[in-house]
């Protein structure tokens, strides 16, 4: 196997909070390889953006990197200085945000926004590559657009303005964080089609952080599921669709319509999750699990099961 | 902005300024007392001369009809005459009006250079040691009155050290050439260095006295506006691009955060002619608020009319000026 572009070990995050400590990630191990498309699903809350978060450099207090390794392209990134990771973001490592909308300065035009990083990471140039960047993204007429403000983009153009911003310096690694949830169908897709073929096209990895299922199964090699802090699943993408292991995959799948199946009725797993905070030490699924046993409030550790692929259930 | 539209937002001051005009002229022609009688109190005047004073003043005609003829003469700048100094009301007010831009110019600046940096280091090292005595100390601009701290400034460094003058614009020994009125213009113009010296000596202590608690207020503004703004994804995002911390902080979050400040400094300069008055008392300024003071007390309505008339007029301008900054740095509100 190839050595990997981006290797997460035993990642623990937390947030100090006046009523306790919010252990957001909570021992997360991951792998993604040279142009490899990772997907990470799982609810809101179960500490997606925070664990990419912090391979971004971007935890701050109250927020704190308590344990673990993240090692990108041979080097540790965890106690990196400021200086050197400022180089590496951007550059070498691009994200995009969640919220398209929110994510752009309202006071910039977004020639300013997208030829500043250009320029902050020393390439020449700047104004015609942000140019081709944007036409690159399908932003029509994007020269005379250089001066425009974000308010006059359309929802699902910010979004193609974030990723042309994202991918101005070609980086080795794009984090796209919920690159669809604000967009109606048709530009989701859109957006997605576009992350992909400039995949392809610079041979880039991607790790695509989503709620949705199906967008992991059309787009990604791989998929982690992640639950409350934790990695409950994860293998290749068309094994964990096909034969999903844990309760919690399960769980995923039978809430959202089977395009194969329309007969299938749609189940929303119930309850909710955790509070992060004084978590037991058993399986944090444990409340909502239809499947639970008097075991499963024990430490739950992961298990290999068959080839790349692991499970946090004490069924497997 | 167009020039249409600026011109468009310029005519909609009228309607303000009109109806300021109504009140003051309003309040003047019912406060009690007869402005002909006082004018004539020590005089032993009859009733047949005051009547006759009265007639020359027009103060027999009715009341539409006076109005329009001080809206039309006011439009023109002509306030009557000055009661006891026997001069126009323009052309006094004109004498003593570039002391107080000058000063309240000089007060803008202190504060806001003090303020916005001092705002914004508090807000990137929220909860440090600068922020909590930069909180506390606006806590003491805020709510100590502006002429105690003055006088403390006076007694400090003009009395005990000698180190500035006590009282006034300028010495009359470095008095520039009259050009503009403007005694820091005026000697630019003239090359006059010692001028410009002795000038900004004597417009220190009273600029920092008026401009103090402005700046505690606009620090606070600044500070608060900062933290909500550092929150935003669009900072994470800046810095998600690697982009250096002097160009977030500078640009990305600064120019998002100053727009409450712009519009706080805007409002807060109409009390800096407020403010004037105080201040200029405390230093024997030689400006406008002082002659206002002085005026009322010798009841020279024409003057004190004329003046409310400015000081309406200049906080509709300055809120004018806010309007067409923040539609600047706020292209959303850009038409
Ligand atoms: N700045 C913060 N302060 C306190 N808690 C936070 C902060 N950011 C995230 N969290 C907590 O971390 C957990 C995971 O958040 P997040 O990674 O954003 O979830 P996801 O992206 O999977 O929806 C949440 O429970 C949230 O409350
Ligand atoms: S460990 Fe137990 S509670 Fe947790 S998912 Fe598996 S069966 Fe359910
Ligand atoms: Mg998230």
């Amino acid at each position: 196997m190839t050595e990997p572009l981006l290797e997460i070990t035993d990642l623990r995050v937390a947030f100090h909070a006046r009523h306790g400590k919010v252990r957001a990630v909570d021992g997360v191990s991951l792998t993604v390889a040279p142009g490899e498309c990772l997907g990470i699903v799982g609810e809101s809350g179960s500490g997606k953006s925070v664990t990419f978060a912090a391979v971004m450099g971007l935890i701050r207090p109250p927020g704190r990197i308590e344990a673990g390794r993240i090692r990108f392209a041979g080097r540790d990134l965890v106690g990196l200085d400021a200086a050197s990771y400022r180089q590496l973001r951007g550059r070498d490592i691009a994200m995009t945000l969640q919220d398209a909308q929110t994510s752009l300065n309202p006071a910039l035009t977004v020639g300013t926004q997208i030829i500043e990083v250009l320029a902050a990471h020393g390439e020449g140039n700047a104004r015609a590559r942000a140019v081709e960047m944007m036409t690159m993204v399908g932003i029509p007429a994007a020269e005379r657009r250089l001066g425009d403000y974000p308010h006059q983009f359309s929802g699902g153009m910010r979004q193609r303005m974030m990723v042309a911003i994202a991918l101005s310096c070609r980086p080795k690694l794009l984090i796209a964080d919920e690159p669809t949830t604000a967009l109606d169908v048709t530009i989701q897709a859109q957006v997605l089609e576009l992350i992909a073929s400039i995949r392809a096209k610079l041979g880039m990895s991607v790790v695509l952080i989503t709620h949705d299922l199906g967008v992991v199964a059309d787009y990604c090699d791989r998929v982690a599921v992640m639950y409350a802090g934790q990695i409950v699943e994860a293998g290749r993408t068309a094994d964990i669709i096909g034969s999903p292991r844990h309760p919690y995959t399960e769980g995923l799948l039978a809430s959202v319509p089977d395009l194969h199946n329309l007969d299938r009725p749609i189940r929303p797993i119930e309850g909710q999750v955790p509070d992060l905070i004084d978590l037991p030490p058993g399986c944090r699924f444990l409340p909502r699990c239809p499947k639970a046993r008097p075991d499963c409030a024990k430490p739950v550790p992961m298990r290999a099961v068959g080839e790349g692929r692991n499970v946090r259930c004490v069924l497997t | 902005m167009s020039p249409s539209l600026l011109l468009h937002r310029l005519l909609q001051l009228l309607p303000v300024l009109l109806g300021v005009t109504v009140i003051v002229f309003g309040m003047m022609s019912l406060t009690p007392g007869d402005p002909a009688e006082t004018m004539l109190a020590n005089q032993n005047a009859t009733p047949a001369q005051i009547a006759t004073l009265r007639h020359d003043m027009g103060l027999d005609r009715s009341l539409p009809v006076r109005f329009a003829s001080f809206l039309t003469h006011a439009v023109q700048g002509d306030f009557g005459q000055s009661l006891f100094h026997h001069r126009p009301v323009a052309a006094v007010i004109a004498e003593r009006l570039p002391a107080t831009v000058e000063l309240s110019a000089a007060a803008l600046l202190f504060s806001l250079l003090l303020a916005i940096p001092l705002g914004v280091i508090a807000a990137v090292h929220r909860g440090g040691l600068l922020d909590r005595l930069a909180t506390v100390g606006s806590l003491f601009g805020v709510s100590l009155p502006g002429f105690w701290f003055g006088i403390l400034l006076l007694l400090v460094f003009a009395v005990d050290f000698r180190l500035l003058p006590v009282s006034g614009a300028i010495d009359y020994a470095s008095q520039p050439p009259t050009i503009t009125g403007f005694l820091i213009l005026d000697s630019l113009l003239a090359l006059r260095l010692d001028s410009l010296g002795n000038a900004l000596a004597h417009l220190l202590l009273p600029a920092i006295t008026l401009g103090l608690p402005m700046a505690a207020i606009l620090m606070r503004v600044t500070r608060a506006s900062m933290l909500e703004v550092l929150r935003q994804d669009y900072i994470t995002f800046a810095e998600a691009k690697g982009l250096s911390r002097a160009r977030i902080l500078g640009l990305h979050a600064l120019k998002n955060a100053l727009l409450p400040t712009i519009t706080v400094a805007a409002i807060e300069t109409g009390s800096l002619l407020g403010g004037n008055m105080v201040v200029e008392t405390v230093f024997g300024w030689p400006g406008l608020g002082r002659l206002v003071v002085e005026s009322i007390f010798a009841r020279n309505y024409p003057l004190v009319q004329a003046a409310v008339l400015l000081y309406a007029l200049t906080y509709v301008l300055v809120n004018f000026c806010a309007d067409l900054l923040y539609t600047v740095l706020n292209p959303r509100v850009r038409m």
